[in-house]
């Protein structure tokens, strides 16, 4: 080939076109049928800082936000809850999808672990509350105080893993991340299941 | 989904006539005559069929030509002169390229060390937790930002800059813009790290880098195309060689991509992570690949000394994979709460992918399988070839890990990092290791100081991502197994795991080992190594003194 410009836009065009198969033309058919289901409300204001802090400690990571449909996977029989589906995510930005299970799926979260008081003891530490978790503790969403104030949250733990002496209190980074994982529950129905991928071959 | 399959007929029926017209076009203006001649463009009078590695020592070099044979064409004078412009070109492309090769290199062991640290937390929750800054969360994407933007792009770029002159037979045009280019973009990544350590995200994997630190990028990288563009409009070659092709798109690629991913708030929910994977997958495919490539192209033929083995099979493979490799990303949500018709799209492509991989495999192997013993001389070669070899086991395995039966197994599991570190340290690390072993010498007039350390850093990194490699691929594989087994609780596939995850921090330290010795000497052959003036490119010998050199 001789022509630099026959290259450039021939390489342009072909980007354009992918986007245009994969990205936009996805998204215009999503944005025309993809409203707020009912029984799904906006994330509350703590609950939307807990996001902040699930997307600046990095879960997604390990942690998908999509169980997948019974044909596919059993997510289901997990646990999991009902194949998700696009409007379960209208209030989501950024997407917290994700390409990883070394933990489980968490968008029922919030409806299969509603205490708080597990939350906060499963950030602490993962093995105080589930034996052999690989996720990392989070002291520093934490506190170890002598004497908790009134109006202090404290950690309830099992003793091998309570300090030494002192009380265990929950930051504000910790409460509203718990806060943000007890809303994660898209138990409710919807109208439109995906249909099975198998049927679509 | 009616609009969507209307939108579909129309969009086949108007690519199908478009296509056909643009095909009659290039025929009818005779686009596609490029024997075995336009193969040669790369090579000067009485050049092929004389091998070349600036990285082996001289002796061995003289052994490697003996292995050879015989030079095929006869030298003259012509060739002095083609020489001494080469010469002139690498002279005109050094500064740059120092910049951008040795901040690829410095990113290089950062990115070794956060991932050193994030492997090990997978198997030892409990180590460093009480900063937030080393969590597992923020040194994971890290690692990927830092190795794909600081060590993979810059490398990349790097020896696209060294490559342009050479290819266009002209001296680089515009050099300075490339190096402020590369302070730039350093300075982007360093500020994009710090951002990551610190929790500043935009969240998204491969998009982690705050959108304001992007435009530190698109600055320097835009800054990096000047002597692209400026050299490609004053070329003196008629005809652009494979790898310049692959420059060029990679040249409007990346900045499309990048810069449309990046921009905040233009979806959200599903569509916007549809935006995320076409972007994630597209910079693998349309980015590094074609850099990758193109050094390919270039090395191997120049190496070996021989013309690629099929010119025309080259260009079957750039435009197929322009074509398929544009539209795979969607295979990273099969399974997801996305149309699944899109999915179907990216599946297809995927596996389409077989045909320029097969292309591409045909060309590079079959031209080093033709001088295969080579390989027991040149590191360089080595480094190439492997890398070479990665990109088609990669790629191949990529496109079975798309189809529907595999990926339900291997989605959301280890053996995917297994994968994409087969695509990016196996295909594209070690092509460009090889590339810088070419490179460095032609920059400082001298040999590498110490040959053994080339080889123990190939050794290292070879044995290394084996150990990374298998047991990543195994214990995730049997992770997915696992996991579709709803009568074994999920507790199961992360226990089974462990040993691998183990094995995995192994293989990944004698990959940094290996990384260490190879800056530790880049370091020392660019600062003060052994005063031996190397052959450069100038004053080869001619054929009459056989394969002996004279020195310059």
């Amino acid at each position: 080939m001789t022509r630099a410009l026959g290259i450039v836009a021939g390489a342009a065009m072909i980007l354009l076109f992918a986007a245009l198969m994969i990205v936009v033309m996805p998204a215009i058919q999503l944005q025309g049928t993809t409203r707020a289901p009912q029984g799904l409300e906006p994330y509350s204001e703590q609950a939307a800082r807990g996001r902040e802090v699930y997307v600046s400690l990095g879960c997604v990571y390990c942690h998908s936000q999509q169980p997948r449909d019974p044909s596919v996977a059993p997510d289901g029989e997990r646990g999991w809850g009902r194949a998700a589906v696009p409007a379960d995510f209208v209030y989501d930005s950024p997407h917290l999808l994700g390409s990883m299970r070394t933990g489980p799926d968490l968008l029922n979260i919030g409806a299969r672990q509603p205490s708080s008081d597990w939350h906060l003891a499963h950030l602490y530490n993962p093995r105080s509350v589930s034996p052999g978790s690989t996720m990392p503790s989070y002291p520093f969403l934490f506190q170890v105080v002598d004497e908790p104030a009134a109006d202090d949250v404290t950690v309830p733990l099992p003793p091998d893993y309570a300090p030494q002496s002192g009380v265990v209190i929950a930051r504000r980074d910790a409460l509203a991340l718990v806060q943000y994982l007890k809303e994660l529950d898209r138990t409710y129905p919807v109208d439109v299941l995906p249909v099975s991928e198998e049927s679509d071959e | 989904m009616t609009t969507a399959i209307a939108f579909l007929l129309a969009a086949t029926f108007l690519i199908s006539v478009g296509g056909l017209a643009l095909l009659i076009w290039a025929l009818a203006n005779d686009q596609f005559t490029m024997g075995p001649r336009a193969a040669r463009t790369i090579f000067g009078p009485g050049e092929v069929g004389r091998v070349e590695d600036p990285a082996t020592p001289q002796a061995a070099r003289r052994e490697m030509q003996r292995e050879r044979g015989a030079v095929e064409e006869p030298g003259s004078e012509d060739q002095r002169e083609e020489l001494e412009a080469r010469a002139e070109a690498d002279r005109s492309s050094r500064v740059p390229v120092v910049w951008w090769l040795s901040s690829s290199l410095i990113w290089l062991l950062v990115g070794s060390a956060l991932g050193m640290i994030a492997s090990l937390k997978l198997h030892m929750p409990e180590w460093l937790v009480d900063d937030a800054a080393l969590t597992f969360g923020r040194v994971r994407p890290a690692h990927l930002n830092v190795v794909a933007y600081g060590w993979a792009s810059m490398a990349g770029v790097g020896v696209g800059i060294w490559l342009i002159p050479r290819l266009f037979k002209v001296r680089l045009q515009g050099a300075v813009y490339a190096t402020r280019g590369a302070i730039i973009w350093n300075a982007g990544v360093l500020a994009g790290t710090a951002a990551l350590l610190a929790g500043y995200t935009d969240g998204m994997e491969w998009l982690e880098f705050p959108w304001p630190i992007d435009i530190a990028l698109v600055i320097g990288g835009a800054l990096a195309a000047v002597p692209l563009i400026l050299s490609l409009l004053e070329r003196r070659v008629q005809h652009l060689y494979v790898s310049s092709w692959y420059l060029l798109a990679a040249l409007i690629w990346f900045p499309m991509l990048f810069v449309t991913a990046n921009i905040p708030d233009l979806f959200s929910g599903v569509e916007q992570s549809m935006l995320n994977w076409w972007y994630a997958h597209n910079v693998l495919g349309l980015w590094m690949t074609p850099l990758g490539l193109a050094a390919a192209y270039y090395f191997i033929p120049k190496i070996v000394g021989a013309p690629i083995y099929s010119y025309s099979l080259s260009l079957i493979g750039f435009w197929a994979l322009a074509l398929f490799y544009s539209q795979v990303g969607l295979h990273h949500l099969i399974g997801g709460p996305v149309p699944t018709w899109a999915v179907t799209i990216s599946i297809v492509h995927s596996v389409m992918m077989v045909i320029p991989v097969l292309a591409v495999a045909i060309n590079h192997h079959m031209t080093v399988a033709r001088h295969w013993r080579l390989l027991l001389y040149s590191p360089t070669l080595r480094f190439v070839t492997l890398g070479a070899v990665a990109y088609t086991l990669s790629s191949v395995q990529g496109s079975l890990q798309s189809l529907r039966e595999v990926n339900t197994i291997t989605h959301f599991t280890h053996y995917t990092v297994a994968h994409a570190h087969l695509g990016v340290y196996g295909f594209f690390s070690l092509i460009m290791f090889g590339s810088i072993y070419f490179i460095l010498p032609r920059l400082t007039g001298r040999e590498w100081p110490y040959p053994r350390a080339i080889a123990a850093h190939f050794w290292l990194v070879f044995f290394g991502f084996a150990v990374y490699f298998i047991p990543l691929s195994i214990g995730g594989w049997l992770q997915g197994v696992a996991m579709l087994d709803a009568t074994k609780p999920f507790m199961e596939s992360v226990n089974l795991t462990k040993p691998y995850l183990f094995w995995r921090s192994i293989g990944g330290g004698m990959m940094t080992l290996g990384h260490v010795v190879f800056v530790v000497h880049a370091a020392l052959a660019l600062l003060r190594g052994r005063p031996v003036r190397d052959e450069a490119t100038l004053f080869r010998p001619l054929p009459a003194d056989s394969a002996e050199r004279t020195p310059s």
